[in-house]
């Protein structure tokens, strides 16, 4: 059964605040009991495998971006019967209520929510402010590692056409909204990976042309939650120039940065229709003739042949 | 490759990975992220003596000193330092091996270790490939100091 939704001005003028709770809302489910007898289900979910280890929400059990929710052997997510597995072994089933927290604003929460919505999971919500937050507000920590009972979950078939897109449905996207959202170096085609971060290995740099570049981190706050609607607004339907009704598709180096911005999109700001590329710049830049932009320009489509 | 290859102490480490689970490997990987030593107060208070090491998913910096009168017996000790967030445990804790394993050899010792050396803690499929990359790296950075500061003293 849902667990009730969390009512509050901020999260009032969203699209959809069904999809957000706060630090406040999660402390008093957890006080009533909700998390020990599994109505409600916290995850974890960090770019760092062992930071759950180091301490975690009391209750909360841990889902790896990488080694839960990659297939191993191909580029793509798990299939339904490892994901029925995972979710069931997490004591989660089908109509659970499931909340997911996890480190720098929740980059890899939103990761993992997007994953669930590939499934169809209906009730998965984000913690506003991710783990920062709730040990910023001192809040309680724990190693204890929970044993759920296991959830009862059925083998769904991935749909992945409604919110993911691939390198060929980009190509015929061109000419309509695309969200950049790497550095802005990245964007300029300076670097092909994060400051500090590991080469991936991208042949090119550069952007996919038309797209405007809204670095992922600027739908957060200092202190990792989202910014508010009116905020939200001036920075995707200002700066960037979306307007309501718009088919959107962002994309960043492996698609995991993009989900935050995904996330903001389709249930803060209600686009219906967003598109996260999740072979990115990774497959953009390696690509065989596809279109690419350098520079700060967002530049245009079709593109000049030659120049 | 074998254990017999490696300094007795990383040939320890690595036979206490080898005998755990995969989950208590993983435990053992936070151990060591706990156990490694503050950077000393001189280096604290010169970041630009650290070196990043960029193939790491967090930020890591390490450095090396030389001590004449090393406790290696067979000549200049090497020293090994590393700084890390709180917040990156999983690289706290390669670095923490690293410190553990090879903190005091002598530089021919050091540069003796094979470059492949990480695979042997049996982490890569509960850390993935892309996360052991880091270890590698921060493995190969460390030998190449080693290697640029023996050979100026030779």
């Amino acid at each position: 059964m849902p667990y009730p939704v969390e009512q509050n001005e901020k999260f009032a003028a969203y699209a959809h605040p069904e999809r957000l709770v706060s630090t406040e809302w999660l402390a008093s489910a957890l006080e009533s009991g909700a998390v020990a007898n599994g109505e409600l289900v916290v995850v974890e979910s960090d770019e760092d495998v062992l930071l759950y280890e180091t301490g975690h929400i009391p209750g909360a059990v841990k889902i790896d971006w990488h080694t839960d929710l990659n297939d191993d052997v191909t580029r793509d997510y798990v299939d339904g019967a490892a994901f029925a597995e995972l979710a069931a072994s997490k004591g989660i089933s089908r109509d659970t209520t499931v909340v997911i927290y996890g480190d720098k604003s929740n980059w890899w929460a939103a990761y993992a929510l997007w994953v669930f919505t590939l499934f169809g999971h209906q009730d998965v919500r984000l913690l506003d402010g991710g783990r920062d937050k709730w040990i910023a507000e001192g809040r309680d920590l724990t190693r204890d590692k929970p044993a759920p009972a296991t959830g009862d979950y059925p083998v769904v078939e991935r749909d992945d056409a409604p919110i993911r897109a691939f390198k060929d449905d980009v190509l015929a996207h061109l000419g309509k909204p695309l969200i950049d959202v790497r550095s802005a170096e990245e964007y300029t085609g300076q670097r092909t990976h994060m400051p500090a971060y590991p080469e991936e290995g991208a042949l090119r740099g550069g952007h996919i042309p038309t797209a405007a570049s809204v670095p992922w981190a600027r739908a957060a706050a200092e202190d990792g939650t989202f910014r508010s609607r009116e905020e939200l607004d001036a920075i995707y339907l200002g700066e960037a120039g979306l307007a309501a009704g718009d088919d959107v598709v962002a994309y960043c180096r492996i698609g995991e940065r993009s989900s935050h911005t995904w996330f903001a999109l389709k249930f803060l700001l209600g686009f219906e229709s967003v598109r996260n590329y999740d072979g990115s710049w990774t497959e953009w830049g390696n690509a065989v003739r596809v279109p690419i932009v350098k520079g700060a320009e967002r530049g245009s489509f079709p593109v000049a042949v030659g120049v | 490759m074998t254990t017999q290859a490696l300094p007795s102490a990383l040939a320890a480490i690595v036979d206490d990975f080898q005998a755990l689970s995969e989950p208590e490997r993983l435990q053992l990987l936070l151990e060591f992220s706990e156990g490694l030593p503050e950077l000393p107060e001189r280096l604290t208070n010169h970041p630009e003596l650290l070196e990043q090491v960029v193939e790491c998913q967090s930020p890591l910096f390490l450095t090396i000193e030389t001590e004449k009168d090393g406790t290696a017996g067979t000549g200049t000790a090497v020293r090994l330092f590393f700084k890390a967030p709180a917040e990156a445990p999983t690289t706290r804790g390669f670095a923490g091996v690293l410190h553990e394993g090879l903190d005091g050899l002598s530089a021919a010792e050091i540069l003796a270790v094979p470059d492949d050396m990480p695979e042997l803690l049996g982490l890569t499929r509960a850390i993935t490939p892309l996360r052991m990359r880091g270890m590698t790296a921060m493995l190969g950075r460390i030998k190449r100091k080693v290697a640029a500061a023996s050979g100026a003293s030779a």
